[in-house]
């Protein structure tokens, strides 16, 4: 839109300004919080600015652990956090780009059945068939490790239906041409369909990163040993004290630590994640 | 170098749809054949049935002697170029042409020595590093040219493979893929919707309809001699004027031409003159429109007493309404009265249902 009135750029950029304030100001606040040692945090009257305590706090957080009510530094739960999001990423890129392939470019019986039956489990959320889930993971004696933090949360449809949408769009005489070409299925998949899905990958890493990051709920059910909890259940963790006060610093401290990686990878694929969402290149 | 001989080749889609209805091609060793018709007509399904994209219903296709119905498009040993080129995106030009060969095992030496070969021939040496996105359509369509040549096929197949460039550069790629195929002698077969292409290209065109051969032969030939009604408006632009005629007008004009339902006339055959020529016809015309495309004039003018419609598909004119090509520099005034003349040996006669053509 090309305008030129001042006054509705001003109104604009006002609200434009109040928007970030309101999403920006609790993660200041997180981020000073973790600057301060816990009589000023805990004090009632929290300054705006950074305190001094800024490298005993991640220290402690990281390396250490809290005094009581965290057993266990950050730094554990961070690669625990770590190693269950990377592996629901990649595993769920890996089983969703071949279950695509197969439903589009392989005619065999019951191929629509599949592709129904795929598509389903996108009503059927780990939240809801929570209970069986369960049982199969303390069935196969998974809990407490890590295929249990990563198996039932690769088992989705969202990245098969992503990938399958991509493969409709690349034009059927690139199949054929490669067929004329002489490569086998194999081939067309390793040497054109997967260069050519790149984008598409990197906007499935990101948000599947960010899915396997942020899970709260089944970590929380099939971790018992402190050792195997994840950030995200662990700063929850760090705030449930009975007979002392909370230390909120080093809470924020692990919030602050565990906001980074997400952003990281979200700032790293940033190019990649848009023009895989936007993009057609053929 | 090969023959490729169609014997009754059939298609029926599982629907029960049935796109070739018995075909019988033979293509000589280095001869240029086009298939032309409609869209839908089953030249294209007809074409990706030969390199094997298609399965075969019923009879045989045979390249070089050897049945291929049930061989894998890999192994015929043809070269495809499509009509949207289908250049591998995310591969340098180099490596779209070198893919084929790579797959085949050649040792890397040899593959260099053929793509550069076949860039030096197509004038692609210095885009040999760059992706197809930064290439211009006319580019591209040689890139696929050079993919399909690097393979030293037995037959070259080639689907519409103009039809996304503009006029002027498809008038000089459809001159290059002629010099090329004279050159490097390997049969080929042509699908295209245009007759002129089709024309100026074919050692042999074949004019298909409703999955149906209508003509096979020299495209002179059959621009001389349509075999039917369908073939006469199809091949030659404009399109020949067909006219409903009784069978005792047209012998009493024309003396025992039997059976002939339907005359044609083509455009340029027609003379305005007020004399009519001995066993030939005469028209009076009501000019009605004229294009002046500089060479020549298109006149299209309509008969009164002609108000049925004659049966013929693409290109067919108005029922009564006439195109007379004459000199560029005489236009008729719109309005006028004028009288168009055509010789005896001028005139094509088809029976009334337009399948057959009769000889007088």
């Amino acid at each position: 839109m090309v305008e030129h009135r001042p006054w509705t750029n001003i109104i604009a950029y006002a609200i434009l300004t109040f928007g970030v304030f309101i999403v920006a100001f609790p993660v200041y606040l997180a981020l000073i919080a973790s600057t301060h040692d816990a009589a000023t945090v805990v004090g009632g009257n929290m300054p705006l600015t950074p305190g001094g305590h800024a490298l005993d706090n991640y220290y402690r957080a990281i390396f250490v652990g809290g005094s009581r009510a965290i057993r266990e530094p950050v730094g554990q739960m961070l690669l625990n956090s770590f190693i269950s999001a990377i592996g629901i990423a990649l595993g769920k890129i890996f089983i969703s780009i071949l279950s695509a392939y197969a439903v589009v470019y392989f005619r065999f019986p019951f191929r629509k059945t599949a592709f129904w039956i795929i598509f389903i489990t996108l009503m059927l959320p780990v939240e809801v068939r929570i209970y069986p889930t369960y049982k199969v993971i303390a069935d196969l004696k998974m809990l407490d490790t890590y295929a249990g933090l990563i198996l039932p949360l690769i088992a989705s449809a969202t990245g098969t239906l992503l990938f399958r949408q991509f493969f409709m769009t690349i034009p059927e005489e690139l199949l054929e041409a490669s067929r004329i070409d002489g490569a086998g299925p194999f081939r067309f998949f390793w040497d054109t369909l997967l260069p050519l899905s790149v984008t598409t990958i990197a906007a499935l890493f990101v948000i599947q990163f960010i899915y396997g990051w942020n899970q709260y709920l089944w970590p929380l059910l099939i971790t018992t040993q402190d050792s195997m909890q994840t950030i995200v259940t662990g700063i929850k963790k760090m705030l449930y004290t009975t007979d002392e006060l909370a230390e909120w610093q080093l809470a924020m401290a692990t919030a602050i630590l565990a906001m980074l990686p997400p952003v990281a990878v979200v700032v790293i694929m940033q190019r990649l994640f848009v023009r895989g969402l936007v993009e057609t290149e053929k | 170098m090969a023959n490729v001989t169609l014997r009754n080749v059939r298609k029926t889609y599982p629907g029960g749809f049935e796109a070739i209805k018995g075909v019988n091609v033979d293509v000589g060793d280095g001869q240029f054949c086009v298939l032309v018709g409609p869209s839908g007509c089953g030249k294209s399904t007809l074409l990706r049935m030969v390199a094997g994209l298609e399965t075969v219903t019923g009879g045989e296709i045979d390249i070089g002697g050897r049945i291929v119905n049930q061989i894998e498009p890999a192994d015929r040993d043809i070269a495809m170029v499509f009509q949207n080129y289908a250049l591998y995106p995310h591969m340098s030009v180099f490596n779209n042409m070198a893919y084929g060969l790579r797959n085949r095992g050649m040792a890397e030496a040899e593959v260099k020595t053929r793509v550069e070969e076949a860039a030096r021939v197509l004038e692609l040496t210095p885009m040999l590093e760059r992706k197809p996105r930064q290439l211009s359509g006319g580019q591209r369509q040689r890139v696929a040219m050079g993919r399909a040549i690097v393979r030293q096929p037995k037959v070259f197949l080639f689907d519409e493979p103009l039809s996304n460039l503009d006029a002027k550069l498809r008038i000089a790629m459809r001159v290059e893929i002629r010099r090329l195929q004279r050159r490097l002698n390997t049969t080929s077969i042509y699908v295209t919707h245009d007759q002129l292409e089709a024309m100026t290209l074919a050692d042999i065109l074949v004019v298909m309809n409703g999955g149906q051969v209508e003509q096979i032969g020299n495209p002179l030939a059959i621009y001389e001699k349509p075999a039917t009604t369908f073939v006469a408006s199809f091949i030659g632009a404009p399109p020949m004027n067909l006219m409903a005629t009784r069978p005792e007008e047209i012998r009493s004009q024309l003396g025992g031409a039997g059976e002939a339902g339907i005359l044609g006339i083509r455009p340029e055959d027609l003379v305005i003159t007020d004399q009519t020529p001995d066993g030939g016809v005469a028209l009076p015309l009501t000019v009605e429109a004229i294009e002046r495309v500089g060479a020549e004039t298109f006149v299209y003018g309509s008969r009164e007493q002609e108000q049925q419609r004659v049966a013929a598909t693409p290109g067919e004119l108005p029922p009564g309404e006439i195109i007379v090509r004459i000199p560029g520099t005489e236009a008729p005034p719109i309005g006028a009265k004028i009288r168009v003349a055509a010789l005896r040996n001028k005139l094509h006669l088809f029976s009334g249902d337009g399948r057959t053509r009769l000889e007088a």
